[in-house]
């Protein structure tokens, strides 16, 4: 299979500052037209092409998914970051023309749950509001708990709030309200689903709670997109192109395969799809495994690599691409 | 109408024909003189104007009387069309894909008007002009997934993808190559291909089941799949064997030409995208030994093939015991000469 997803050429048909950290952005086809359906918890690529540099960060729909007319996203700006999110906050504007990948889910309901209960965290409110859309659409059970640093970073707070009266709880960290997570689990119906979105440690919090609480593995989803790690330069030797590349302080291997013309599929960009897979053929040196991906044992195992997010330190990687 | 419709059955007197038209796109399987089973998958994409490969759906001459031939598998047996509660919303995906597909690329015979969620859909072979409601059961006849599949070519398995797996949760199958949706329904990837013998063929099915759960939107995949069957059926069901497989005794020189036939299915796998399942329609070909020596390249390619295929493969494919006579009736047409790569006739 050949690398990445089916492309949408798209046109920015919006760009409204939120808040202080995130922005909004909208999409419309190019040239007219509907874009696909999509369901509830995907996400689009969004190609960024900044200099010599295409940059390619994965973001969640937060639209109403029957709405083909356009899809929107929000960007929060991370000034740590490499560099993608500035630059949609910077340089993306109204009329500017971009590349899109058709959408991809990797969060999708259950649809065979009885009542879905939402745990966000911070910008990971978005795969939320489709999957609200879509629930509301369908007359499904929900139920979402949101927690925000302060009232004024409380992303789509208010909206959500007024949109589904009774269904919306809001946290604010700055007032010391904290998600009693136990109590709300104890009380749910059988036959709940629970989601979770936003920081490692929420999620991290949330299944080790519920399973520590008798839930079902299968009842408690999640995503967390990592950001590709920087760290120091190192060169892998590509064994069936027969290419030798560098990648970059800041760079991902990934995302030098790619400069380099060698193909490497990908999804998510961000350590949880396992579509970017890759076989190491030999090295001398220590991996950095960051990905959600790879069992423990694979990890220590030093046979396999996820190169959007996983690095190296040392003499040689040779890699079966 | 484009598209002169054959009438035909598919059990009893068997009038089952292809015409000189069906006979020259059939999708022959084999692209050289041996067979290897292997996963062969390509992307779904339109390829060779007239060939079965052209269009999403493909519509041909046996559509109006394979529409007949369900609704009497289904009168017989409603268990061959099921739906798990959950999978109501991937049935209308898969009603959302097949109408905009046919009215795109089947003008003259298919028209989707839409007005918001009030959708009209007019299938002119079969006389449907229906008005309903988009995601609203109540305005149509059957659930969404019945609806459409009652009108359209080939068995449909309909799969929810959870925990890292699939499952096969709804589905209509009236025309399959000996499999049960009624047995293997609500099971998951690794319990309707059970049992798995041996850790080598669980590495494969495992490489199967990762390459389509990243079948994305946008990206629909399909491969070709083969086997025998004595006289043209389409329901070669395995709670209907009693009655099939005493039809594969019998043959001679005389009538295996007509009797026989090659049945080949066309797999396609799309990702659905309001419900993010997976939908695997399979539609089955098929042609009589007699139809397909009119090709003479396919002729001396089957017969080689046939004639070497391993043991194990013959029996799994259910015709080792008449391998022997296809052999030597194939072998007639066959003069050794070579045969030009891939599975397209040659153009003279
Ligand atoms: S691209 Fe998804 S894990 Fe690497």
């Amino acid at each position: 299979m050949s690398a990445g997803t089916a492309k949408l050429n798209v046109t920015v048909a919006e760009v409204k500052p939120v808040n202080d950290l995130v922005t909004r952005f909208k999409f419309v086809r190019t040239g007219g037209g509907d874009l696909p359906t999509f369901s509830g918890g995907a996400h689009t690529v969004v190609e960024m092409q900044d200099g010599d540099i295409t940059r390619l960060n994965a973001y969640s729909l937060m639209s109403n998914p029957a709405d083909r007319g356009a899809y929107t996203i929000s960007v929060r700006r991370d000034d740590q970051g490499r560099g993608g999110s500035r630059f949609m906050h910077g340089r993306v504007k109204e009329g500017m023309e971009m590349v899109i990948s058709n959408p991809v889910n990797l969060f999708s309901l259950d649809l065979r749950a009885k009542k879905h209960l939402m745990l966000a965290g911070g910008i990971g409110i978005t795969p939320f509001m489709a999957q609200m859309h879509q629930l509301a659409m369908m007359g499904g059970h929900f139920e979402l708990h949101y927690a925000v640093r302060t009232a004024s970073l409380g992303t789509y707070a208010k909206e959500l709030s007024e949109r589904y009266p009774g269904k919306v709880h809001i946290y604010h960290d700055d007032q010391n309200e904290a998600i009693d997570l136990k109590t709300l689990l104890a009380n749910q119906p059988l036959g709940t689903h629970v989601y979770v979105c936003g920081p490692k440690g929420m999620i991290n919090w949330v299944h080790s709670t519920a399973g520590e609480m008798g839930w079902p593995r299968e009842a408690v989803h999640s995503e967390e997109f990592l950001a590709p790690a920087s760290g120091k330069p190192f060169e892998v030797k590509c064994a069936v192109s027969n290419k030798i590349v560098q990648v970059g302080e800041h760079q991902s291997l990934l995302e030098a395969l790619e400069a380099a013309g060698i193909d490497a599929p990908y999804l998510c960009r961000g350590g949880a799809c396992g579509q970017c897979e890759t076989n190491v053929i030999g090295y001398d040196g220590k991996f950095l495994h960051y990905d959600h991906w790879l069992t423990d044992e694979q990890k220590a195992g030093g046979k396999h690599i996820m190169p959007c997010v996983s690095r190296f330190e040392g003499k040689t990687l040779v890699l079966d691409r | 109408m484009t598209i002169q419709f054959n009438d035909e059955t598919f059990h009893g007197d068997f009038t089952f024909k292809n015409s000189e038209w069906a006979i020259k796109r059939f999708p022959f399987p084999f692209h050289e003189d041996s067979y290897m089973y292997s996963v062969n998958m390509e992307p779904h994409k339109s390829y060779r104007p007239g060939s079965v490969f052209e269009r999403t759906f493909d519509v041909d001459e046996h559509y109006v009387s394979e529409m007949r031939d369900r609704a009497r598998v289904l009168a017989n047996d409603p268990l061959r069309c099921q739906s798990l509660p959950h999978m109501t919303l991937a049935g209308w995906d898969l009603v959302e894909l097949i109408m905009e597909a046919k009215a795109a690329e089947y003008p003259d015979l298919f028209e989707l008007h839409k007005e918001g969620n009030r959708w009209r859909w007019v299938n002119k072979p079969l006389g449907i002009d229906d008005t309903f409601t988009f995601l609203d059961e109540s305005t149509l006849p059957y659930g969404p997934m019945e609806y459409i599949t009652r009108q359209t070519q080939g068995d449909f398995a309909v799969l929810d993808q959870r925990d890292d797996n699939l499952w096969m949760d709804a589905g209509m199958v009236t025309t399959q190559a000996d499999w049960s949706l009624d047995f293997d329904i609500g099971m998951n990837f690794f319990e309707w291909h059970a049992p798995v013998p041996k850790a080598h063929e669980m590495g494969i099915f495992v490489r199967a089941l990762k390459f389509l759960l990243n079948i994305q939107q946008g990206q629909p995949a399909r491969r070709l799949n083969w086997t025998m069957t004595v006289n043209p059926l389409l329901d070669t069901s395995p709670e209907n064997y009693h009655k099939w497989g005493v039809m594969k005794q019998g043959l001679t020189m005389e009538n295996i030409g007509e009797k026989q036939h090659l049945r080949v299915e066309l797999q396609t796998f799309f990702r659905l995208p309001r419900s993010n399942a997976l939908v695997f329609p399979i539609r089955c070909y098929l042609i009589s030994f007699n139809d397909l020596v009119t090709v003479p390249k396919w002729a001396r390619r089957l017969h080689r093939v046939i004639r070497d295929l391993p043991e194990e493969l013959a029996a799994y494919k259910g015709f080792i015991d008449n391998r022997p006579l296809m052999v030597e009736w194939l072998s007639q047409f066959d003069d050794g000469s070579p045969t030009s790569d891939g599975i397209w006739p040659d153009d003279n």
